[in-house]
């Protein structure tokens, strides 16, 4: 097998290790692709989408494709942009996202998103979906209200045995998020601690913390938009 | 000198908090009057359109009658017309109320919330001709009108509001800065 591949984003010829999904790759070389269900390290879902990107003329998401000889892709395109824009909107008037009352604001990688393509207003009319909001696990409130179904908690939270904690049930628009109620009862604070944090959305709180506790201008999103860290990487490379 | 523009501004189901933020362009706002009239606004408390407007500000969104009439009427007074705020753009706080049925939410306000079931012993439900009649659930002014631009924000950031009204005003085009962008 080769050491590695050669692939092009965006007319820049990168080296990728055989087999590294487009988006790690891209990464590695300071190029920021922006997503919302994907985790580094954790095997993508592919859910929301708005990684898509051009590969060899057609759209794909970058999460769930790996690396090959050759690949010529392209990042950023007005059809790329129109897309990751129209996700976000469809994301956002498909629950309930009400961002002032929500501790997450700030923080929130689907709010950042919005940002990033300057999402001003959906062009979607608002669903105002009834949902739920589920209290009776000790450690976490989940509300589904907020979220995005990225499986991200069922994905990577798992307890010591290797139980997953977190699962899907119902189907189509009733598909949502369910803690197991005999694992979920036993979870460590850690476990729903890291549930919590790994939630991209505010669908997930932590009981045992306060919220709004950074004050506005201090959170993640407020003064750089998402990806900044990974194009900075591109900036030092060149300099 | 252009001639000045003139500026109406209005909230509906909001809480004021978007004028309040408006008011936190601080000394701009000389620079402000030197630029634009206000006709319509709470901030001269001239009640009724006397004049045709150039620039519409609307706060809060649609929850009754009474919204629905003045929306439409800044609308046919306005050649722009923007919606600031979060209310404006999705309903907002006040918008909480659309997954429950207007019957469960009056029942709660008025006959049985805890602050309420003592005091109203009768129980008896605001229902005169000169109230507005609740709407079935809070709208975001653009279901209603046709709006120009969406400042979102709660409330939406000062700067937010001065460079863009800044803009409008001068009609020059503008790039925003990330910080000002916000849903909070």
């Amino acid at each position: 097998m080769k050491e590695f591949v050669t692939i092009t984003i965006d007319d820049q010829e990168i080296k990728a290790r055989p087999g590294e999904y487009i988006v790690d790759a891209a990464r590695r070389n300071g190029i920021y692709i922006p997503t919302l269900c994907n985790m580094s390290g954790v095997k993508p879902a592919g859910s929301c989408r708005i990684c898509t990107v051009n590969v060899n003329g057609r759209l794909m998401t970058s999460c769930t494709t790996p690396v090959a000889e050759g690949m010529e892709i392209e990042t950023i395109s007005q059809e790329i942009a129109d897309f990751r824009k129209t996700v976000v909107e469809l994301l956002l008037i498909e629950g309930n996202h009400f961002c002032p009352s929500c501790e997450k604001s700030g923080n929130c990688e689907l709010q950042a998103l919005g940002y990033r393509f300057e999402v001003m207003v959906p062009r979607f009319p608002y669903q105002f979906p009834k949902r739920d909001i589920d209290a009776s696990n000790p450690k976490l409130i989940k509300d589904h209200n907020r979220c995005v179904l990225c499986k991200r908690c069922i994905r990577t939270i798992l307890d010591e045995e290797g139980h997953h904690i977190f699962a899907f049930r119902y189907r189509g628009h009733q598909l949502q998020i369910t803690i197991d109620p005999e694992y979920g009862m036993n979870m460590t604070d850690e476990l729903a601690q890291k549930a919590a944090k790994n939630c991209p959305v505010g669908a997930l709180l932590y009981r045992g913390k306060h919220g709004f506790e950074i004050p506005i201008g201090k959170r993640k999103y407020d003064k750089e938009p998402i990806g900044s860290d990974i194009e900075k990487l591109k900036k030092v490379k060149i300099s | 000198m252009n001639k000045r523009k003139i500026l109406a501004t209005t909230s509906l189901a909001g809480c004021f908090g978007c004028h309040m933020s408006f008011l936190d362009i601080d000394e701009r706002i000389l620079d402000l009057i030197e630029l634009v009239e206000f006709n319509k606004s709470p901030i001269d408390d001239i009640k009724k359109f006397t004049k045709e407007c150039d620039i519409g500000l609307i706060e809060g969104g649609v929850c009754n009658s009474e919204n629905v009439e003045i929306l439409k009427e800044f609308r046919k007074h306005c050649k722009i017309l923007v919606s600031f705020g979060e209310c404006a753009i999705m309903g907002g706080l006040p918008a909480l109320r659309n997954t429950i049925p207007i019957e469960e939410c009056i029942r709660e306000a008025y006959l049985e919330g805890p602050s309420v079931s003592d005091s109203n012993e009768e129980g008896i439900l605001p229902n005169d001709e000169e109230l507005p009649m609740l709407l079935n659930k809070v709208y975001p002014c653009h279901e209603i009108v046709k709006i120009d631009y969406f400042l979102p924000g709660c409330p939406p950031r000062a700067d937010l509001i001065w460079e863009s009204l800044y803009a409008l005003i001068t009609e020059q085009e503008i790039k925003l800065p990330y910080e000002v962008i916000k849903y909070d």
